[in-house]
């Protein structure tokens, strides 16, 4: 579980979350919502440990990650993120490999290897495996960068915004992979991941946490929270929850 | 491997070039062809590799640093700061044993380099051409001051010859510090991961469990030593930290658990080469190395710009 108390971060003059206090329950895959600037991405790197609250603390199954040992936290949790700088030149199998390094720290057993080779064939990433991260195609990108938090092999894999600027057909198959991974029973990992997409949120998460300028607005299992009402107030716009066939969409309201 | 192998062919070549081409004649000179050897083509040899092999290292620990390939040591004002600290003891203890002097400058550089890291982290990633332009400037304030503290106090000439890389002057006895080159190799490649992972940014270094702050101020005190020798010994060298680091990533990637040793022989060998052409072209005056590897290295930079990528990994 996933423990946030009192959570504050200041990003100078101004409150990026305030007292933010919710839980995250293990296993499924939470979705982080809200409008733009609500503060989603921060929460994620708090939980993350790579911003230090300000104020509150917060738990990741019983470890206060503001003050756990860098190692140690690789050990919980992995992260997919979005880079600002140059993308490196290296090639898929080593960038996937790259996952593993907290475990070996620079003396790679056979055992990493093969977790390695599973992990890229579990993502279908054989054809790709020798080409450079930075030749793929968006979709392509994020789901070696996934490979690689995958093979890290942590109780928790945080995502931030992972679908940005993919299309719909990269976008299914990302969720679908996430499904599969969050559903294992073997492996047991829970998935907490940004969304932008409310139809995305509605449709894969079985949690969601539901944020507004920095401050809580709703936290729950995702049928009770993604409701039209709250959906509307959240948005400060008009929505509305409509089955379509077999999937949820959110729509205009009216 | 292939191009481990290549380099090493290459290196070897260059080295018994150098050996062999000189003012004097080996063969049928007035002096002793052993001696000339010993006192002077040998240190001279081993101090052009080194200095190369030195700056091509800080240039890629710059870039992955800061996520650039842009950026390159003559542009964080590393040699700059050197030069100040170089400066600074000069006036205080004029007479200061060779090694006191270099450790005031490589912590002199270490500063420097460092402000320019604070300073990185202001600077927006869209345009990675802004970051060399911060570069530029900040190197720019820095050299100032030291011309303006050489100024006042007639050093001028000092500055003249630590701005100028060029290795007529290396003699026996008088380049030896340079092997700290090596040494300090050997340590990056033991780092070799962590300083590719620091490519991969911030986030994603920590999230793999890496002591950012500690990597980082590893990575900048071999960048702040390296530097500081070569100015020390030889004088800067711009574009050498530039363009060898990528030549290597272009053509072999950024995994450098398995390129470093490249961009060390590249680094070494390109700067032997600029040192040879520099003693040939004038024949039996001298060009300075650094003068040869800036014309030839802006224009392997262009092509560099341009060239496109091909690379398959095995």
């Amino acid at each position: 579980m996933i423990e946030i108390e009192g959570l504050t971060v200041r990003r100078g003059e101004t409150a990026a979350l305030t007292e933010v206090t919710c839980q995250v329950p293990e296993g499924g895959i939470t979705a982080i919502i809200g409008p733009n600037g609500a503060g989603k991405s921060t929460l994620l790197h708090a939980i993350a440990g790579l911003i230090r609250p300000d104020e509150g603390h917060i738990r990741v199954s019983g470890t206060d990650v503001a003050r756990a040992r860098e190692r140690d936290r690789a050990m919980l949790l992995s992260l997919l993120t979005q880079s600002a700088g140059a993308v490196p030149r290296l090639s898929v199998r080593e960038l996937v490999a790259f996952g593993r390094w907290p475990h070996h720290r620079g003396r790679p057993t056979a055992e990493d290897a093969r977790l390695t080779d599973a992990a890229i064939e579990r993502f279908d990433l054989e054809p790709l495996a020798g080409r450079e991260v930075e030749a793929l195609s968006g979709g392509q990108r994020q789901r070696a960068f996934l490979a690689m938090a995958y093979v890290q092999d942590t109780p928790w894999m945080l995502l931030d915004e992972p679908l940005a600027a993919l299309d719909p057909k990269y976008t299914r198959d990302i969720m679908d992979r996430l499904r599969s991974i969050a559903d294992d029973r073997t492996t047991r990992r829970s998935v907490v991941i940004v969304l932008h997409d409310l139809s995305i949120a509605a449709r894969h998460s079985d949690w969601c946490v539901a944020l507004k300028s920095g401050r809580l607005h709703g936290a729950g299992p995702a049928s009770e929270t993604m409701t039209s009402g709250t959906l509307t107030a959240l948005y400060d716009t008009p929505l509305r929850i409509a089955n379509a066939g077999k999937s949820i969409v959110v729509v205009d309201g009216d | 491997m292939r191009g481990h192998a290549l380099s090493l062919i290459g290196l070897v070549l260059l080295a018994g070039a150098s050996l062999a081409v000189g003012a004097t004649d080996l063969w049928r000179g007035d002096l002793d062809a052993q001696l000339v050897l010993a006192v002077s083509r040998i240190p001279r040899t081993c101090a052009a590799l080194l200095a190369g092999a030195g700056l091509a290292l800080a240039g890629v620990v710059i870039q992955q640093t800061v996520q650039n390939r842009l950026v390159e040591p003559g542009l964080t004002g590393t040699p700059e700061a050197a030069m100040i600290g170089l400066l600074g003891i000069t006036l205080v203890a004029p007479g200061a044993a060779l090694l006191t002097k270099m450790t005031v400058a490589a912590t002199a550089a270490l500063a420097g380099t460092a402000g320019f890291f604070a300073l990185a982290r202001y600077v927006p990633r869209r345009d990675p051409m802004l970051l060399p332009l911060v570069g530029l400037i900040y190197a720019g304030i820095l050299g100032a001051v030291a011309m303006w503290i050489a100024w006042t106090t007639d050093l001028v000439q000092f500055i003249g010859i630590w701005q100028t890389g060029e290795f007529s002057g290396v003699l026996r006895g008088r380049y030896e510090l340079m092997w700290l080159i090596a040494g300090l190799a050997v340590v990056l490649y033991l780092l070799a991961d962590r300083i590719t992972i620091l490519g991969l940014g911030e986030d994603y270094a920590r999230a793999l469990g890496l002591n950012y702050r500690a990597t980082v101020l590893a990575g900048l005190a071999i960048v702040a030593v390296n530097v500081a020798v070569v100015v020390v010994t030889v004088g800067a060298m711009p574009f050498v930290g530039l363009v060898v680091p990528n030549i290597v990533s272009r053509l072999w990637g950024d995994n450098l658990r398995r390129n470093l040793p490249l961009v060390a022989m590249l680094g070494g060998g390109l700067v032997l080469a600029a040192d040879l052409i520099g003693r040939v072209v004038r024949w039996p005056y001298e060009i300075p190395a650094a003068t040869v590897f800036a014309i030839a290295g802006a224009a392997i930079f262009l092509w560099l710009l341009n060239a496109p990528r091909k690379r398959r990994h095995g």
